[in-house]
């Protein structure tokens, strides 16, 4: 479905991803396991465009084998690319109903949430409609986030660490709802710091470092290798 | 001195429309507009040019110099601030600061510096009675049509699409590409309604401020203040801001009045000092 090839990135002169190849299959959830400025993030807005205000990049992101590296973000998420950033990007301008209908549904992707499913699925969302987004918790904003790509019927979601700064039990809910979305028939690239988390919802992982993709690991690697991971990441 | 309050108001009204304006394009094109008071200027020599050498009224250059300058700052942001956007902000800063002097001295060249007459539409001539005292008609119509407009334009902010999409394009532009919203379709427009509204602010001077190449230039940096003091990027703000300084501005004048030039920037180092992000404005401004 999205495929990576030999992207590599810069800010300015300094390089941030090196050659980053890297394939999600349909029905995936895969993550980005990393140390912080290894290049997930990077990663993440390379894939949806964003990069470009900051620097260079050469290489070629491919979804559904259609080359959309030259392609601006607004159409990227038009072609079924749905993005959660990493401070979850609710505005506070836009009340909570504002924040699901801003963006425009995608066409022929998957089948687009009506805002009925979205209330139905998120009740506390019904319920702050009309506050401002960020007058939500953050495990709310984090929902908000994810309703809000569903609604446009996103294909592939790139969510930059969902979990971060979250109570645990509040992590477990965000790990309900990537199943949720998971069993929806959406794909996720996920970036995340939490490697016990990720392999509870994930299939599969990359363990980026200093802008490379250095191991591709599956979840029995994960468990088996838990320590060593944290250890490298420094948690 | 409630007269003086009223006064107040009227000043402040310019102060919202224009601080309006410059808000909006501050937000959705990150441009700190410089040549934002050259078109309120060249908005009243419109209005003054229409009288003088076509005939027409005050009315109908109120209804036709503010869209045939935004149509001129639309062809400005096409040709020259979209190119420049990419760039260090610092280029945009030169380029509108620039194109205020030219603008302003190609005016100063035809008309000199000295005040052009415009008279007061017939219409609003005399004065109304309001109860506590009375006021020039004229005065009173400016104060309402502004007030009119800032809720007009608040109106389609908060209640429409188009409104929404400003917003979050303003907040957090770059995430709102990445949400599939065209965001570069919408500066364009953006931009010429903010010249539009200048342009606005600048007939309705016409007839009760001097008009003369350096009006915009002595109203901007007071209007800058404003914008600052109501939170960069946020439309509230600025005009509360706008009507506000007015008021301060006017009764400062009749209370301390060694201190009128200056009070509006104590205004200004006291809410920075107090909220940093400006009245209205949140920290997100600031990314």
């Amino acid at each position: 479905m999205l495929r990576v090839d030999r992207l590599s990135a810069w800010y300015g002169e300094a390089q941030a991803l090196r050659e980053v190849s890297m394939r999600v299959d349909e029905g995936e959830i895969v993550t980005l396991v990393g140390r912080n400025g290894a290049g997930k993030t990077t990663l993440l807005r390379c894939l949806m465009g964003l990069h470009g205000t900051y620097g260079r990049t050469t290489g070629t992101v491919s979804l559904f084998d259609e080359d959309i590296s030259g392609l601006a973000p607004h159409r990227r998420a038009r072609h079924g690319l749905g993005f959660v950033p990493d401070d979850r990007g609710v505005y506070a301008t836009l009340s909570v109903e504002e924040n699901l209908l801003l963006p425009p549904v995608t066409k022929g992707g998957q089948e687009p949430w009506p805002l009925k499913r979205v209330y139905e699925t998120f009740p506390p969302l019904r319920e702050r409609r009309r506050f401002p987004g960020t007058k939500l918790s953050g495990g709310e904003q984090q929902m908000l986030a994810l309703a809000r790509v569903l609604r446009t019927g996103a294909r592939l979601l790139l969510c930059d660490e969902p979990t971060e700064g979250l109570s645990p039990l509040i992590v477990q809910q965000i790990g309900e709802i990537l199943r949720e979305v998971k069993a929806a028939g959406v794909t996720v690239l996920l970036v995340e710091q939490n490697v016990h988390f990720a392999a509870t919802v994930a299939d599969r992982h990359y363990l980026l470092a200093e802008g490379r993709i250095v191991e591709s690991l599956d979840n029995d690697q994960v468990r088996e290798r838990e320590h060593e991971l944290l250890e490298y990441l420094g948690i | 001195m409630l007269q003086q309050a009223f006064n107040g108001l009227v000043g402040g009204a310019f102060y919202a429309l224009l601080a309006l304006g410059l808000s909006v394009i501050f937000g959705m094109l990150g441009v700190v507009n410089l040549a934002h008071g050259a078109f309120y200027m060249l908005g009243a020599f419109g209005a003054f040019i229409a009288l003088d050498a076509f005939g027409l009224n005050f009315w109908i250059a109120l209804l036709l110099v503010p869209p045939l300058l935004g149509v001129a700052g639309i062809v400005l942001e096409r040709l020259f601030i979209r190119r420049l956007t990419p760039l260090d902000p610092l280029y945009n800063f030169l380029f509108t600061f620039g194109l205020a002097l030219i603008l302003q001295d190609l005016v100063k060249r035809e008309y000199g510096v000295s005040s052009q007459p415009y008279p007061r539409p017939q219409e609003l001539d005399g004065t109304v009675d309001l109860g506590l005292f009375t006021y020039p008609a004229y005065q009173v119509f400016v104060l309402a049509v502004s007030v009119l407009m800032c809720v007009a334009v608040w109106l389609v902010l908060t209640r429409t699409r188009v409104g929404m999409i400003v917003r979050a394009a303003t907040e957090r532009p770059e995430l709102t590409r990445g949400l599939g919203i065209d965001v570069g379709r919408w500066v364009t427009p953006v931009f010429g309604f903010g010249i539009a509204l200048a342009a606005f602010a600048g007939v309705l001077a016409a007839p009760m401020r001097a008009v003369n190449p350096l009006m915009g230039a002595d109203l901007i940096i007071t209007v800058f203040a404003v914008v600052v003091i109501g939170g960069l990027g946020s439309v509230f703000g600025s005009v509360a801001a706008g009507f506000a300084v007015g008021l301060v501005s006017a009764l400062g004048n009749l209370y301390v009045p060694a201190l009128s030039q200056i009070l509006v920037f104590i205004l200004m180092a006291v809410v920075l000092l107090w909220r940093p992000a400006g009245l209205f404005g949140r920290e997100e401004a600031f990314r």
